[in-house]
């Protein structure tokens, strides 16, 4: 079942340029370029971006916030802005860099607050706060007022608020950012419990590529506007082409160096007692490439490196940049 | 477009939310017991202020335009019930340019209520009931220092007169708010036409020139406030040629003005969607 | 001389809000009409001239008054007391400056710029609109500047005293709000403070430092008395100048030492 679908979604701002002591120009400039994207019901989905690819324009035009210059946008059969208060009933957000609690009240009090709002039957309202209680952790500061939590603890209570209606979409905007670890990981952990009972959506955007390699089963990479990539993290690497890394200790330098199909040498190190090979495309197995080296040197210790995310969306940027100069 | 929340309906769902989060504001405002005190104690004496203002001009004049001092004092005393009950209300959008600012708008847009309502109940100051209280209490002294000679439609319109003017003080705040949707940087604009409005509302409107009268008094409603209800309770002709009991036309002034505001404000929350500022 | 750096940036500063100044002084210059009205109405009502203004007395009091808002920053946002609960306070106190001076220094550019735009815009609209007054004595320029400075100062030391309870007051709102009202009624701006019984007036215009920032400049541009009152009064606000700077100095000292003490 679709939950979100958008048709050539496009986003317009009008950008005042100085020109001139007097003078403005206005500069039409597309923040959202006519995106594509149909998101069934249990996706978790990665929405990520260089900073101004237009992540939270989208998320904004999804959430009721923004109206789109064109395009159609569907989220759970709603027309987002028109018919914002029967969606925003069936939707969660939380803004990372925003809080949508009480400053000066007790989570506890925020909570009983959102139960009215949204209109939430009190036994589902109290359902859903004994589990996210339990699984967040929330007991031992739920009588604090919000404005003494600390940013991890504020999430926690963020991600409830968000939840207690019991939404079919779950929209993130950077939860994750300015957390420590712990945090990072509890919060981490709560969503992808959230992802594998399967029945909410979740969109998140994000900066922190873990939360992608944690959470998301689908990615969506956006670039000035434009989707540049829709498909699995493998697709991903496939497509950037993000090679795996075997990194051996030798005894001894090589005397003569390995050729294998698929294999380059990345770096050699330590007198040429520590080498690595890049494996790309599959015509040599890791496995093969130990073989092949345990002939020629004796080795005192091997590791394969996974391709980390961080190194093709890194590419992907960078090529952006390098393109992004010119234009 | 419910979004507007102005005019829109009122659905039960809004009435049942309205409680609580004005209950949790208390809350939330009492825990600073001491500010609480002195909020409470500021807005009182803002508004016992104006009154003292009036004493002040007339210890050193004996009448303004015309009007003795008890004419006076029932001006000032209805345009700050009016004042008192818009900023109590609505005095809380004054701060839209912040929440603009801050993105909290976004927030606010994604929760199943009225913006305009959510925004008004933000900062629900209990503060500012004090000044309320006061006001309808001065209101009484004046009404009774006044001598009127109240008819049953007299004593109507001491009620209606208020609630109509809370009305077109309202609409003001909401109207002056509206401007943030454009011009975030609007600074305190806005204060001109409220602030600025109570301080023109609360004396005879012949003390005016002509222009700045006619774009006030008749332009945003602001005679009807208080001015012609008072000369209505009192039976006085209008210097200014206006007829008799134009006072009673209040409510209908303060209808126009409100639907005019609700038209910006809708504009302005359009507007903001569809630029995002 | 680093001290000028200061006023150059509190200059630049403000001198990039051009739109938020715009929108002060249209305000401004409302409440220039509405009080000017009100009050050219009571002189109306007792032969033209009231507890010892005329008419275009009155109308350049309330005029040059809405420009002397933004010059002295009367109703400036609690941006020290924000930094103080916050913390981020300590970033000033490790400069090697007093940080009294150091803001000191930069509101006096401040002023500056607003002397260019908020005080010049209500009066050209004042002109515009009504008959206001010419000091008839050249004197009265020079001891106007002066006061003005003095001015400055005076309502400096006031919001930087509001500011410093942050250093002791979890929530400084209470100080907040008696300073606006002081300001507002014991300062001349809702009505002048002659239209108060004299001993009253008196009283307030000594014992209070809120006069020396609206009433007292105003008397002084409008020749309220002669050349030697003139400096009587502005040796009055040189007197609470120097005694604002004092408290100021002390109460930061005492603000910095219980911040040392108690980690913020």
């Amino acid at each position: 079942m679709t939950v979100i679908e958008a048709r050539a979604l496009r986003k317009e701002f009008v950008v005042r340029v100085k020109a001139g002591v007097l003078r403005r120009e206005s500069r039409v400039i597309a923040a959202v370029d006519g995106i594509d994207l149909t998101v069934s019901r249990g996706d978790m989905l990665g929405y990520i971006g260089p900073n101004g690819a237009g992540k939270s324009t989208t998320l904004k035009m999804l959430t009721g916030v923004l109206y789109p210059s064109s395009g159609v946008v569907r989220v759970c059969g709603f027309e987002p802005v028109p018919q914002r208060q029967a969606l925003a009933r069936r939707i969660g957000v939380v803004f990372g860099h925003r809080s949508q609690l009480w400053w000066d009240l007790p989570l506890r009090d925020s909570f009983a607050l959102l139960r009215h709002i949204y209109a939430v039957p009190a036994a589902d309202h109290a359902a859903r706060l004994s589990r996210c209680r339990k699984l967040l952790d929330l007991d031992p500061f739920l009588d604090t007022p919000v404005r003494q939590l600390s940013l991890g603890q504020r999430m926690r209570g963020e991600l409830t608020a968000a939840l207690l209606h019991g939404p079919e979409v779950l929209f993130l905007d950077e939860p994750t950012i300015g957390l420590d670890l712990v945090s990072k990981q509890a919060v981490r952990s709560f969503l992808a419990g959230i992802g594998d009972a399967g029945d909410t959506t979740l969109v998140l955007t994000t900066h922190d590529l873990a939360d992608i390699e944690r959470l998301c089963r689908r990615l969506v990479v956006i670039d000035r506007g434009r989707i540049v990539h829709d498909g699995s993290l493998d697709e991903l690497h496939a497509r950037y082409g993000s090679r795996r890394r075997v990194v051996v200790d030798l005894d001894a330098p090589l005397v003569t160096p390995l050729a294998l199909p698929d294999v380059s040498v990345e770096s050699i190190e330590a007198d040429g007692r520590r080498i690595t090979y890049a494996l790309e495309g599959g015509r040599t197995t890791a496995g093969e490439l130990v073989r092949r080296l345990a002939e020629l040197a004796s080795i005192r210790d091997i590791s394969v490196l996974e391709p980390a995310i961080e190194d093709v969306v890194a590419r992907l940027y960078a090529d952006r940049d390098r393109h992004g100069a010119g234009a | 477009m419910a979004s507007g929340g102005w005019c829109s309906r009122v659905d039960s769902r809004w009435l049942t939310a309205y409680g609580p989060l004005v209950r949790a504001q208390v809350r939330s405002q009492a825990q600073y017991r001491a500010s609480f005190v002195i909020d409470v104690a500021g807005s009182v004496l803002f508004g016992v202020l104006d009154v003292v203002a009036v004493f002040v001009l007339f210890r050193v004049s004996k009448t303004l335009a015309g009007f003795t001092f008890a004419d006076v004092f029932l001006m000032t005393a209805l345009a700050n019930c009016a004042f008192a009950i818009a900023d109590l209300l609505v005095g809380n959008v004054e701060r839209l340019r912040v929440y603009v600012r801050s993105g909290l708008l976004d927030a606010v847009l994604v929760r199943p209520l009225g913006v305009l309502t959510q925004l008004a109940v933000m900062d629900v100051a209990a503060r500012r009931v004090g000044r309320v209280v006061v006001a309808v209490g001065v209101l009484i002294v004046a009404a009774v220092n006044a001598g009127l000679a109240l008819t049953a439609a007299r004593l109507v319109l001491l009620v209606v007169a208020p609630a109509a003017g809370a009305v077109i003080f309202s609409a003001v705040f909401v109207g002056t708010a509206s401007v943030a949707f454009w011009w975030i940087e609007s600074g305190e604009l806005g204060n001109a036409l409220t602030y600025g409005g109570h301080d023109f509302t609360a004396y005879p409107m012949p003390i005016y020139g002509t222009v700045f009268r006619r774009l006030l008094a008749y332009g945003l409603g602001f005679a009807f406030v208080a001015y012609y209800p008072a000369l209505a309770l009192l039976d006085r002709r209008d210097p200014l040629g206006a007829p008799a009991g134009l006072g009673y036309a209040s409510p209908l002034v303060a209808a126009l003005v409100a639907a005019a505001a609700g038209l910006c404000w809708r504009r302005g929350v359009r507007h903001y969607r569809s630029t995002g500022s | 001389m680093r001290y000028l750096v200061y006023a150059v940036a509190g200059f630049r500063r403000y001198a990039t809000y051009r739109q938020a100044t715009l929108a002060a002084v249209f305000t401004n210059c409302v409440f220039g009409f509405l009080r000017s009205a009100l009050l050219l109405a009571v002189a109306g009502a007792s032969a033209g001239a009231v507890a010892g203004y005329d008419e275009q007395q009155l109308a350049t009091f309330v005029w040059v008054g809405q420009g002397l808002i933004g010059v002295v920053s009367l109703w400036s946002p609690p941006e020290l007391a924000d930094r103080i609960r916050s913390g981020d306070v300590v970033a000033d106190l490790l400069r090697p400056i007093d940080l009294v001076w150091q803001l000191l220094a930069m509101d006096l550019g401040r002023a500056t710029f607003a002397l260019m735009t908020r005080l010049v815009g209500p009066i050209v609209v004042g002109a515009l609109a009504f008959d206001l007054f010419a000091p008839r004595r050249f004197s009265t320029y020079p001891l106007f500047a002066c006061s003005l400075l003095l001015a400055t100062v005076i309502c400096f030391g006031c919001r930087y005293l509001v500011n410093a309870a942050a250093y002791w007051l979890l929530d400084a709102r209470g100080p907040q709000i008696a300073w606006t009202l002081c300001n507002g009624v014991l300062g001349g701006l809702y009505f002048p403070l002659w239209f108060l019984p004299s001993g009253a007036a008196l009283l307030i215009v000594v014992a209070t430092p809120f006069p020396s920032i609206i009433q007292l400049p105003l008397d002084i541009l409008v020749e309220r008395g002669s050349p030697e009152q003139q400096v009587v009064l502005l040796s009055v606000q040189a007197v609470w100048a120097i005694v604002m700077l004092a408290v100021c100095r002390e109460v930061q000292r005492r603000g910095e030492r219980r911040l040392v003490l108690q980690g913020g």
